[in-house]
Formats: C-alpha cells, sequence, structure tokens
C-alpha cells in the first residue's frame, strides 16, 4: 500500500493517511502517451466483457451468487446500476444538484418499453431512442420549473416526482395498476446474439457498450464547455451565473442528460426481465443509486463504477444471510461513510497544497 | 371527481385533517429543528417515529401487560397508563434521535466533509433501524391494545368529536406552544436559534456546539416521539415500516411552511393534513399523494422557500 504525503484539507483534517488511489491513477494515465492509453482502455475493456465468464474456474467460483445466477447478476442489479449511478452523477456530482427522484426516469423507460413493445410491433431497439427521448423530455418538463430552486427543495421535488410517477403507474389503467405490464417482448438478435432469458451474457454486452458509451459522453463533456459550466455551478452557482455562465441552460442539460440515461436503462430493463410492476420504481431505488454515487465517490467516473458495482454486487453476493441482509447493507453505508466521507475513490482535489516531501 | 362529499362532510372532513395535520406538525418539528442547525435533512426520523410507535405498544403489552382482549380503562389508571406510554415513547424517541446524530453526524461533522456523506450516513442509520425492527418483529404489523374507550363528545356539523381526536388536537397544540415559547425565550432555545443562524459566530460566543445539536436532535426526537404516540392512539396499530410515508409527509409538510422555520413547520403540517383529507374525500384515496406533491411544487414555484420560509442565501449539496 502505497500512502500519499502529509496533507491537510481545508478545514484542518488530516488526510494524510488516506490511500488516494484515485489520484495516483491519474498520474500514472497522464504521464502515458497516446498508443499506450488506447492499448491500456482496450486491455481493460477486453477484461471487462469476458467477466460473465469470471465465475466458471474453481478458484474464481466464490463470485457466483446464490439463487440468482452470477451472469443475471451482471446485468441487473450490477450492469444497470452502473448505467444509472453514471447518469445521476453528472447531476449530484458533477453539477451538485440533489436528486431523490432518479428512478422516475428508469420507471419511464421501462413503461416507454413496455406499452409500446406490447401494443406495437416495435422492436428494442426502435424502442431504445423512444424511450430515452421521452425520460429526457420528462427531465427537461420537470427541470424547467424546478432548477430555480436550491438544495433540500429540489431534493424534495424530485423525491415527489419520482413518487408522482410510481403512483400514476398504479393508478392508470394504460400501464396495468399494480399488476404492471407482462409479457414484453425481448429484445430482437443483434451480432448473432439472441436476447433470450437463458442468454444474460448478450444483455451484459449491450449493457456494457452503453456504459461506455456513457463515459465516453461524460469524459467529453466534462473537458468542454458544459463540463466546466456544471463545475462552476456546483462550487458557487451565483458566481457563476455573475461571470456570465448561463446556470439554467446548463443545470437543465446535466438534468435531462441524467434523465435520459435513466431512461435508456428503463427501456433495456423491462425487455430483459419482461415483466414491470410499479413496485420495482420506489424510492428505495433511488435512494440506492444515490448511495451508490456518494459510495464510491461523487463526481468521478470510476468511483461511481466501482460504488455502483459494489453495492449492486454485494447484497445479491450475501443474500443466503437472507434476513439481515438489508441490514448489512446499512451497516455498511454508515461505516463506509464514516471512514472515507469523500467516497472509496473520491474526485480529484483541484485546490491541491504542494507536496514538499515528495521529491 | 365527488364533490358532493365535500358539501357534506366538509367540517367532518376538516376536523381530521386538522388531527392528522397536527401529528405531522409534530413530526415535521423532528425534521425542521435539525434542518435549522445542521443545513441537514435527517433522514432518520421517520424511523424515529417508529421507534416511538414500538415504545407505546412495548410499553401497554410488555410492562403493563395488556392486550387486544383487555377492557378499556377509566380514571386515574387511564390517565396514569397513557401518560407512561406518552414518557416512554417521547424518551425512547429522544434517546434513539441522539443516538443517531452520534452515530451518522458527528464524525463527519468533525471532519468538515460534504453534506451527502452525512445523507447518505443518516440514510444507513435509518436502514439498519428499520431492519432490525423487521428482523425483530419477523415483519408482522404489531397492533396495540385500545385503553381509551373511543366515545364522543358529540357532533357539531356532522364532525364528530371523538375523544381521541379532541387528545390529539389538545395534547399537540400544548406541545406545539411550549415549544415555540422554550425557542424563543429559553437560554438553550436561544443558543440553538444562534447556532441555526451561524454556526461559527455561535462558537465564537461561546456556545457548546455539540451540545445545542444534540439538545436539538433530543427535542426533535421527544416531539416525534409524542406524534408517534397519538398516531398509535388513534390507529392503534404499528409496522416496521410504519415511519415512511409518515416522514415523506412530515417532511414534505415542513419544506411547505419553509424548512428550518418551526412556525413554518406548524401551517405545513396543517395544510398537508387538510389538502390530504379533502383531496382522498374529492379525488379517491389512491390519488392522495399526487395532489400533496403537485401542490407543494405549485407553492414552491411561487415561493422557492416554501410559505413562511427563511432567506436561505445559497443550500446546495
Amino acid at each position: 500500500m502505497v500512502f500519499s504525503a502529509k496533507r491537510y484539507s481545508r478545514r484542518g483534517y488530516d488526510v494524510s493517511e488516506e490511500l488516494n488511489l484515485r489520484d495516483q491513477g491519474a498520474a500514472m494515465w497522464e504521464s502515458w502517451n497516446r498508443p499506450k492509453r488506447v492499448a491500456f482502455a482496450i486491455g481493460v475493456i477486453f477484461l471487462v466483457a469476458l467477466l460473465p465468464y469470471a465465475a466458471d474456474f474453481s478458484i474464481t467460483s466464490v463470485l457466483n451468487t446464490p439463487i440468482t445466477s452470477y451472469q443475471s447478476v451482471l446485468v441487473y442489479p450490477v450492469g444497470m446500476f452502473v448505467l444509472m449511478a453514471l447518469g445521476l452523477n453528472i447531476v449530484v456530482g458533477k453539477s451538485g444538484m440533489l436528486d431523490l427522484g432518479y428512478v422516475a426516469f428508469f420507471a419511464i423507460g421501462a413503461y416507454t418499453q413496455g406499452i409500446l413493445g406490447t401494443k406495437t410491433g416495435l422492436s428494442t431497439w426502435e424502442i431504445l431512442p423512444i424511450g430515452t427521448f421521452l425520460a429526457m423530455l420528462s427531465g427537461l418538463l420537470l427541470g424547467l420549473p424546478t432548477l430555480r430552486l436550491r438544495g433540500d427543495y429540489l431534493a424534495i421535488v424530485t423525491l415527489g416526482f419520482g413518487e408522482i410517477v410510481r403512483l400514476v403507474a398504479l393508478n392508470s389503467r394504460e400501464t396495468g395498476g399494480p399488476n404492471g405490464i407482462t409479457g414484453i417482448p425481448n429484445p430482437t438478435p443483434l451480432f448473432g446474439q439472441r436476447f433470450t432469458l437463458d442468454n444474460p451474457k448478450a444483455y451484459f454486452w449491450i449493457v456494457l457498450v452503453m456504459i461506455l458509451l456513457v463515459i465516453w459522453m461524460i469524459r467529453r463533456l466534462s473537458v468542454r464547455r458544459p463540463g466546466r459550466a456544471w463545475e462552476a455551478i456546483r462550487q458557487d452557482e451565483d458566481v457563476a451565473s455573475l461571470m456570465g455562465v448561463p446556470t439554467l441552460k446548463y443545470k437543465l442539460w446535466s438534468f435531462s442528460i441524467g434523465a435520459s440515461i435513466g431512461g435508456a436503462a428503463g427501456v433495456l430493463y423491462a425487455s430483459k426481465i419482461m415483466v414491470i410492476a410499479p413496485d420495482m420504481f420506489t424510492l428505495n431505488v433511488s435512494i440506492l443509486i444515490l448511495a451508490c454515487v456518494v459510495f464510491g465517490g461523487m463526481g468521478n467516473i470510476w468511483g461511481v463504477v466501482l460504488g455502483a458495482t459494489l453495492l449492486a454486487y454485494l447484497p445479491e453476493r450475501i443474500r443466503f444471510i437472507t434476513d439481515a441482509r438489508q441490514l448489512v447493507f446499512g451497516l455498511t453505508l454508515v461505516v463506509v461513510m464514516n471512514v472515507r466521507p469523500d467516497g472509496l475513490l473520491p474526485r480529484k482535489k483541484r485546490e491541491k497544497i504542494a507536496v514538499k516531501d515528495k521529491e | 371527481m365527488n364533490f358532493a362529499v365535500l358539501a357534506d362532510q366538509f367540517w367532518a372532513l376538516t376536523l381530521t385533517g386538522i388531527s392528522l395535520g397536527l401529528i405531522y406538525v409534530l413530526v415535521s418539528l423532528g425534521y425542521t429543528m435539525v434542518y435549522g442547525v445542521l443545513r441537514l435533512i435527517n433522514f432518520a426520523n421517520s424511523e424515529i417515529f417508529m421507534v416511538g410507535t414500538f415504545a407505546t405498544v412495548i410499553m401497554s403489552t410488555g410492562v403493563f401487560g395488556y392486550d387486544i382482549n383487555s377492557e378499556t380503562l377509566h380514571g386515574a389508571k387511564l390517565i396514569f397508563t397513557m401518560l407512561a406510554c406518552l414518557i416512554a415513547s417521547m424518551l425512547l424517541s429522544g434517546v434513539a434521535a441522539v443516538l443517531v446524530e452520534i452515530v451518522a453526524y458527528r464524525r463527519l461533522r468533525a471532519m468538515g466533509t460534504n453534506r451527502l456523506a452525512s445523507l447518505i450516513s443518516a440514510i444507513g442509520v435509518s436502514i439498519v433501524m428499520s431492519e432490525g425492527m423487521r428482523i425483530l418483529t419477523h415483519s408482522r404489523p404489531r397492533s396495540s391494545p385500545r385503553l381509551l374507550e373511543k366515545w364522543s363528545f358529540g357532533e357539531i356539523a356532522g364532525a364528530n368529536f371523538r375523544i381521541d381526536t379532541v387528545l390529539v388536537i389538545v395534547s399537540s397544540l400544548i406541545l406545539f406552544f411550549a415549544l415555540d415559547r422554550f425557542v424563543s425565550k429559553s437560554r438553550l432555545g436561544k443558543a440553538i436559534r444562534a447556532v441555526s443562524m451561524s454556526e461559527e459566530t455561535s462558537k465564537l460566543m461561546g456556545i457548546n456546539l455539540n451540545r445545542v445539536i444534540s439538545a436539538t436532535f433530543l427535542i426533535g426526537g421527544l416531539l416525534t416521539g409524542a406524534a408517534a404516540f397519538f398516531y398509535t392512539t388513534v390507529y392503534e396499530m404499528t409496522k416496521y415500516n410504519v415511519g415512511f410515508n409518515l416522514g415523506l409527509a412530515a417532511f414534505t409538510a415542513a419544506v411547505l411552511g419553509g424548512i428550518g422555520n418551526i412556525r413554518g413547520a406548524f401551517f405545513g403540517g396543517l395544510t398537508l393534513g387538510l389538502i390530504e383529507q379533502f383531496a382522498s374525500a374529492i379525488l379517491g384515496s389512491q390519488w392522495k399523494a399526487i395532489t400533496v406533491f403537485v401542490v407543494l411544487v405549485t407553492v414552491l414555484l411561487f415561493k422557492p422557500n416554501g410559505i413562511f420560509g427563511e432567506a436561505i442565501q445559497q443550500t446546495r449539496v
């Protein structure tokens, strides 16, 4: 283990004992040239793509999850949670708005797939852009009046929106009421892969492609105008606005991009699970995804990926202690937040204090 | 849409709305007091409420040994038992609230970290509490024995003044005004207000921050515990997740009135209780929650800090 040199945070809290994986990783990445980076990225993507086979060997069979098969767990919850946590990270981590109703966009995507998939002949791949667009539109419509609110007021309004979407689904005839929608068609084959119940690998790969696209998009946006605007808004909205950043516009951007990712995840989820019901879209899901973001390290893509993977995988892995599963989950949240309040892999500190004894 | 109901039962609905609203007021005070000093949503408050309901049930069944088939009590015995239950509920909730502060907030506050970390740690504590209770009670609801015979004082304009409704209204009002006086007049109350204005300055003025914050959690917990007792007296049952919906409603009430503002919480709670009653009568109870949130969003659109909102310059993640 390598510890970074002695540093003090702004409030005088000693952070020298913190294992700073994030900064070391970033330093290593920056020291590489382009071919090296590309080779590394391809290697990592290749390894991750092989994950469905990871539990096949006798040594690695500890990865296997009881009750649900390991490969299915990789798709839902792990893959889906990573995808949604990345989407929520744009809203919470990048631009600093607390959204407690993220599940609403997931639900909108899932119900789009549910209704269009059963009522029309459209395939999942045709519904995917529609669901994404509808989620984005709802994010825009919710954001327009509410993004003027700050902090906790925004939190309660988004929370309310999440509940409204669930209750509308519960009480409307078109959405099947409390029974939800059954018989949602699976996606049509793509690149020779059939999307059936006994082939979760195909879903995993398609989720992986979506995750990679989202990561690529976030990384590009982060270094461009929207990313800088979000960073400014997160640090101080008034100052950002004084400096000429159109804050409402970029907050809307952030909100609707986050929403569209949730919607895309919802479409794919409904298509895999084939049955959706309002019970799947409760406030708990929103809180869980927010926990993924904060647990892993707000604002840092890799932290969020790690946090979501752990928080999605662990409850499935410890399903054998069925009764105390959630209890252990809660305890983990408390302990980790108290030990590493910035998350497992925190974002890079902008205002770093020059380290002298690190030659 | 059923407006005939509204004309028929207007006063009955108003009365139940007020009594429900006052329970919301007490719980939302738990949220709003903590928010005032820490600028944080205490997500575990709904679980503190749950602890209070169980304290009431345990007191009447476990300690006094009454069960569902027990006769209702009368006279001094009734008053003594009810008071004992109320105090047990308040104390246990108060202790739970102080423990929540120590476990979920204190260390993080000392480190001066981002607010979301505290939020997640409070959510963690809340999960631990409700799941712990779920395991202890095997997910089964517990019913509370009926100690108070629910006789009626009489009807005025269709509103039935039942003893439990009157009890809730009168005692909540007493508690609320006692709190209001306490916060505006007493030494500790002044300290709490000072901390909610500026943490740094009050520290410089020699206020012991940790003690004031603990006291705030304690007071919030005591009031939430009282609400839990009234809730159990009226609805006569509890469950491990009883706090979830009620906590959500109480938090909405606090925001509606302007979070951090004690009198705002009063009006927020009452408004919410009335809206819920009227909405379920007119639109049907399944649209109750939606109406509440639509009203909330509309109010926030025109008054972004709630009806009686303080002028918070900035509160962000």
